[in-house]
């Protein structure tokens, strides 16, 4: 079968306690290649452990969490051994922290970031390394002279690239996203969903944005999931969501938006 | 200086302490851990380092390792900094004569037991011997990153892209690999290991060596071992290969151009000289040309 006939992503019947309280109930979704799906729902409603769950950083109470690999079909994420899920994590998939400190290496140059994952993967070439980074950081509109400066002299917007490049260099198919804009100021956060549009776009990827935000899921998501204390409420077409509401609680947080 | 061996006198030893200072049990348990060590070469091992009579910093590490495999009839040199007469040296060489007897040297080729900080004497090792390492720091990405559980995980994983993440920055940084001790290396294809902080002149001696090298570290309570016939390999990139430093200058008092040189400040001029680190190897030079 062709790419696009099967999910990439399949989530089934997840679940997440902490203690009593429960986190995520009973979530499942498919994520089609190329498609970029936004989960919004106010603070507390379980968005992040749903991403968290979903990228095998925190192991779910039930469920199961489909991956379709490139080489070896499709695999259930947590079946898989803790090295084989730390390279899948490390190469297929990419993973962009609200915080960009918490997905750098803020004591080394920007250049070593981008080149970690590749230096992990094996290449043993310095120039070859160093090649690949200042491509990547063209890509993310970052000045080519800036690769041998530390991240703790780059503003927050560019700190954000610079994850966003750390990420991609291996060509991930899954991109996992948790509030990657906020933080930013306005004209930033433009700028950079613009950005993140047209790399989803070219590179053909996959991903799972994470926000409250609902602009930020009009402007980058074909698909979105509402949720409310762990569950989806609703799920649909963004613009189709967005502009015909069904359920009250996704009404609520589209009216709640300031108008200009 | 001239060599010297001193033969063991038991009648000195004080009184009222163990043969080699730790009690028994914990040299067997000591021994356990340099077994699990040599069966994992470049594994460390974790284990329960006793207090010592020196401070941590002194080489702790390799004085328990020491105490707990020297016996009556072994021969030790105890070498800092290539030199077998500085503080360090002297204090865990008197250490040992006093707790067991033995019989020290300053010869490399005579000595059974060598325990070293920051040097592999220029004189090459035999299958007899054993070196003994002391280690401050074990864990060769502890700088790299802090949470130890995470070291571990990498370890066990193989997981080694971020040592080369380190080298990556000296290019960058200053054009060339900038780590010139404690150089990383990777031991029989399968562990990273720091080579404690001998300089990385010294990082080829260990591969394929013919002794048994240990390695202790007592305030991090770590024991290593690389195996006799060991492969032990150097980082580098395919473009900016391992090298090992080279001088311009001879030895001044033996004339070695192979061995690793100190640079002596002799005045206030500018006057300086070069003279081999391992006095050993330099005095043995030196007495086979008939130099003073």
């Amino acid at each position: 079968m062709s790419d696009h006939e099967l999910p990439i992503l399949k989530v089934d019947k997840l679940s997440k306690r902490y203690g009593n309280r429960l986190a995520v109930d009973d979530v499942s979704f498919d994520l089609w290649p190329g498609e970029v799906l936004a989960v919004v729902g106010e603070s507390g409603s379980g968005k992040t452990t749903l991403l968290n769950c979903v990228s095998a950083r925190l192991e779910p109470d039930h469920g199961q969490v489909s991956f379709r690999t490139r080489h070896e079909g499709t695999v259930n994420v947590y079946r898989l051994s803790q090295a084989a899920r730390r390279l899948l994590s490390r190469t297929d998939w990419g993973y962009v922290h609200q915080n960009p400190v918490d997905g750098l290496r803020m004591d080394v140059s920007a250049g070593a970031n981008v080149g970690e994952r590749l230096m992990a993967l094996g290449e043993r070439h310095y120039g070859r390394i160093r090649q690949e980074a200042v491509q990547w950081l063209t890509r993310v509109e970052m000045q080519e002279d800036r690769i041998d400066e530390s991240p703790i002299t780059f503003s927050g917007g560019m700190r954000q690239r610079l994850q966003i490049a750390r990420n991609l260099v291996t060509q991930p198919r899954l991109v996992f996203m948790d509030e990657p804009t906020s933080g930013l100021d306005v004209s930033v956060q433009a700028k950079l969903l613009d950005l993140l549009r047209n790399l989803t776009q070219q590179l053909h990827l996959a991903a799972i944005v994470v926000t409250h935000d609902l602009a930020v899921a009009r402007l980058l998501a074909h698909r979105m999931l509402v949720m409310k204390d762990g569950r989806i409420v609703e799920q649909g077409l963004t613009d189709q969501l967005l502009d015909d509401p069904q359920h009250p609680y996704t009404q609520l947080l589209v009216s709640s938006v300031l108008q200009p | 200086m001239n060599a010297r061996t001193e033969l063991g006198t038991p009648a000195t030893t004080e009184s009222g302490y163990n043969f080699a200072y730790l009690d028994e049990r914990t040299k067997r348990m000591i021994r356990r851990a340099i077994l699990k060590a040599v069966a994992i070469p470049g594994y460390q091992v974790p284990f329960g380092s006793r207090e010592m009579p020196l401070p941590y910093g002194w080489g702790t590490g390799g004085i328990q390792i020491t105490a707990s495999i020297i016996g009556a009839d072994d021969v030790l040199k105890v070498i800092d900094q290539g030199a077998d007469d500085t503080v360090n040296a002297v204090n865990i060489r008197r250490f040992f004569q006093r707790t067991t007897g033995v019989a020290t040297t300053d010869r490399t080729t005579e000595a059974t037991l060598i325990q070293t900080r920051h040097r592999i004497p220029e004189t090459p090792l035999q299958a007899h011997q054993i070196m003994i390492y002391q280690v401050p720091i074990p864990e060769p990405l502890a700088k790299l990153e802090p949470r130890e559980a995470e070291t571990k995980m990498m370890h066990g994983l193989s997981e080694y892209g971020l040592m080369h993440v380190k080298l990556y920055e000296d290019i960058a940084r200053y054009g060339h690999i900038v780590t010139t001790y404690d150089y990383p290396v990777m031991v029989d294809d399968r562990y990273l290991m720091s080579p404690s902080p001998i300089p990385k002149f010294d990082n080829p001696k260990m591969n394929m060596n013919p002794a048994l090298q240990l390695f202790g570290a007592g305030r991090e309570k770590r024991i290593y071992a690389v195996p006799p016939y060991t492969k032990v390999e150097s980082l580098g990139f395919e473009d900016h290969p391992f090298e090992v430093q080279r001088w311009s200058h001879h030895c001044a008092l033996c004339g070695a151009g192979e061995s690793f040189l100190d640079e002596v400040i002799t005045d206030d001029a500018g006057g300086r000289m070069f003279l081999c680190s391992d006095t050993d190897y330099c005095g043995q030079r030196r007495t086979e040309q008939k130099l003073p």
